[in-house]
């Protein structure tokens, strides 16, 4: 089963590098990765595919947020959600099969965003798995280049990923707060 | 408001965290900040020999005190000689606070020398780490670090300097207050679960508890006992988890695991409610998972959710700080009782003793040595283990009893972790008498801080196991390598020798007779003592769960092993 994690990250230095390491590490398989800006400044999203059972989905988003960059993260595969990804595919034509593969273009919705005498560069946005059937259907032509950007995902509605409220803790308190001596008891104090 | 250097700022951060004192080691990049460290004299720095030593003893005060410690070094090699160190923390959870200076800024990313990219490296085996890059920075940085080591699940924090940050000049502004959007350590407890738990509780017939590190690092232990006395359920430790409730408290089977009691091992694969509180589920102290206690309810008690159903499918997962949630529960349920239970593992227990006792032989062994001590300094004092079969007999037989009265390696099992964390634990408890129990291998890794010992007039008693191998690995050679021993006998120096040169006291002992005098005269002597145990050569831990065996599967002898 695959699950489309998207996560609320601060926007620091590393944080790709956090993520990848404990993917790593704990030895889950990142199928697509898709980092971007969000509506917030000092926040990104990232969105992964994730291939495994519900354990492994929810091992990994336990895990994610162990990590103290990570602010949200949430598991759209368990909720209705608008799942896109964007695939340019350079396909070798010429005039005799160029018809064919503009046609292919307009059933799935696609354009083409280049064409030369020997060559169409088709984009499509769309599910991945119709981005799947356009490359399918496209299997007869000899297909030059093709990139895909990874999966995004939005819950559908009025709901949304948002940014907990996190309560102001009081430096002076945290020690007492964990079972440890309020800093007021410590040996130390300069004032 | 006057303007201080980035090392000013260091110092003075240290303070407000309450941190006294630094292990530490200098070098080229941190000069800065030595160089300010004399108008500083409130922070004790105690200069090591070695940096993963500053690593161990940091963590050694630590685990002794409950508090945050705290370990310096320089760039490059300086910084990855702490890794060990760091990722001994990280597997046991301990609160430190890891500080290393790196290349000025300009040098940075361009292989300058003593340049290592330490942050990228302590990445996976830390809490959080940053990179400070203005001096500014320094002060919010520091108090982010330690309440994140400090709260929630504990862990080490480390904080990477560039050499010029701490000659920048910057105002020293020290944060009131504290948010992290993406760290919540102080959970909110789940009533539904709390409820999930005492239908559990109320239900089951042959209930038992795994105690584990968090008891002690919660200061749980009051909780834990009434929480066991009202619900009538028997409890066992994991490694770390021993001294979470006293050896002779009626409901206490002593500890689980690959070298726990057959009786434990045999209750914990019986239970039909297994309650584990503040811990891991480890493959040593639970053996093969699959085969744990398959029937069993699992109420799983943690801070870090990603704990629950991480090795084992928890019924009722509880986040949350361990007596927070045992506070609540307690209130929950009306006494209740398991006798018939409590009597099937005091059976097994009367039955199997004899696995789990000091042999009855002439020659010396670690086992009557470890159990003298431990008769000798009683429970308050702190009894420090290196890695391998002494200190699985340390587990066994030294009654510990008391939280933070035992300190060793746990999860990372770290040889050479003993010397340096007996410093450390000697630092943060003064007044307590610090025994480390050394392997003649471990404290060959790390005994260069003897030296360091003197220096701050430490009294650590060291008690040698010296039999002239790698015990462990030579145990395991025999019972699952057919006898073929491959690189585990190795040749020792005159330990007594070695002791004197350093200029601490140093005995030798080779019969039992002499055990007690000498335990004696070392507890009475001021300073360090170092006592070289010759012990006979190739004794066995027993019981044990052979890796990768359930519990149920304890064996107590080698023909038993041979047998499988």
């Amino acid at each position: 089963m695959k699950h489309t994690l998207a996560a609320l990250v601060e926007n620091h230095p590393g944080v790709l590098n956090r993520v990848a390491s404990l993917f790593r590490r704990r030895g889950f398989n990142i199928e697509s990765l898709a980092v971007g800006t969000t509506e917030q400044e000092g926040i990104s999203r990232m969105t992964f595919v994730v291939e495994g059972d519900d354990n492994v989905g929810e091992q990994v988003e336990k895990q994610l947020y162990k990590l103290i960059d990570i602010i949200q993260v949430s598991d759209l595969s368990r909720e209705e959600s608008i799942v896109r990804e964007i695939a340019l595919i350079k396909v070798r034509s010429e005039k005799n099969n160029r018809r064919d593969i503009l046609d292919l273009v307009e059933i799935f919705r696609a354009q083409a965003v280049d064409i030369t005498e020997y060559s169409v560069v088709i984009q499509l946005v769309a599910h991945p798995e119709t981005v799947d059937s356009l490359l399918e259907n496209l299997a007869a032509y000899p297909i030059i280049e093709m990139v895909r950007t990874g999966r995004i995902a939005m819950l559908r509605g009025p709901q949304a990923i948002s940014v907990p409220t996190t309560e102001p803790v009081e430096v002076a308190r945290f020690h007492q707060a964990s079972g440890r001596r309020p800093e007021g008891e410590l040996p130390y104090i300069s004032e | 408001m006057k303007k201080i250097t980035g090392a000013d700022i260091v110092l003075e951060s240290l303070k407000k965290i309450g941190i006294d004192t630094v292990f530490g080691y200098p070098g080229g990049v941190v000069l800065p900040l030595y160089d300010r460290w004399p108008s500083h004299p409130e922070v004790r720095h105690i200069l090591v020999r070695h940096e993963q030593g500053a690593g161990h003893a940091a963590e050694g005060y630590a685990k002794a005190s409950g508090r945050l410690g705290c370990a310096l070094a320089t760039s490059g090699p300086g910084a990855t000689n702490l890794v060990t160190a760091i990722t001994d923390a990280m597997m046991d959870s301990i609160p430190v606070l890891f500080i290393t200076g790196n290349v000025a800024r300009n040098l940075l990313g361009r292989d300058g020398f003593q340049e290592a990219d330490i942050t990228g490296i302590t990445m996976p085996i830390t809490k959080h780490n940053y990179l400070v890059m203005r001096a500014e920075d320094i002060a919010p940085t520091f108090a982010e670090a330690a309440y994140i080591a400090t709260t929630g699940r504990p862990g080490p924090v480390h904080i990477d300097i560039p050499k010029d940050v701490f000659i920048e000049e910057a105002d020293f502004e020290w944060p009131e207050q504290i948010s992290i959007r993406g760290y919540e350590p102080f959970p909110f407890i789940n009533e539904d679960e709390i409820k999930n738990a005492v239908q559990l509780i109320r239900r089951a017939e042959r209930p038992i508890i795994f105690a584990g590190h968090g008891i002690i690092q919660a200061d749980a232990s009051k909780e834990l006992m009434e929480f066991a006395e009202k619900s009538g359920t028997p409890v066992l430790n994991t490694l770390l988890g021993l001294g979470s409730i006293p050896q002779d408290h009626v409901l206490s089977y002593g500890m689980m695991g690959m070298h726990g009691s057959y009786w434990a091992n045999h209750a914990a694969s019986n239970a039909d409610l297994i309650i584990g509180l503040g811990m891991r589920m480890d493959d040593r102290a639970l053996g093969r998972f699959a085969d744990l206690n398959p029937t069993a309810n699992v109420i799983h008690v943690d801070i870090d959710p990603a704990e629950h159903n991480k090795n084992i499918i928890t019924t009722t997962p509880i986040v949350g700080n361990v007596r927070e949630v045992l506070k609540i529960l307690i209130t929950q349920f009306e006494p209740l009782s398991h006798i018939d239970w409590i009597h099937w593992i005091d059976e097994l227990r009367r039955d199997h003793k004899d696995s789990f006792k000091v042999p009855e032989v002439d020659e010396l062994t670690p086992q009557y040595i470890e159990s003298r001590i431990a008769e000798k300094i009683g429970n308050e004092g702190v009894v420090v283990t290196g890695v391998g079969q002494h200190q699985m007999w340390a587990a066994q037989l030294m009654n510990i009893s008391r939280p933070r009265q035992l300190i060793t390696s746990g999860g990372l099992g770290t040889m050479g972790f003993e010397v340096p964390a007996a410093l450390g634990a000697q630092v943060a408890e003064p007044n307590r008498t610090v025994w480390t129990i050394c392997g003649d291998g471990g404290f060959q890794m790390t005994n260069q801080e003897i030296a360091t010992m003197i220096d701050e007039n430490l009294p650590v008693k060291m008690a040698i196991m010296n039999n002239g191998f790698l015990g462990m690995v030579r145990q395991w050679q025999e019972l699952f390598y057919g006898n073929n021993y491959v690189s585990v006998n190795m040749s020792q120096p005159d330990f007594v020798k070695l002791g004197e040169a350093y200029g601490i006291k140093s005995l030798r002992v080779s019969n039992k007779s002499e055990v007690d005098d000498v335990i004696i005269e070392a507890n009475n002597h001021p300073g360090p003592v170092l006592i070289d145990f010759q012990v006979e050569t190739e004794g066995n831990v027993w019981p044990m769960v052979p890796a990768g065996a359930a519990l149920s599967e304890t064996v107590e002898t080698s023909d038993q092993v041979k047998a499988l």
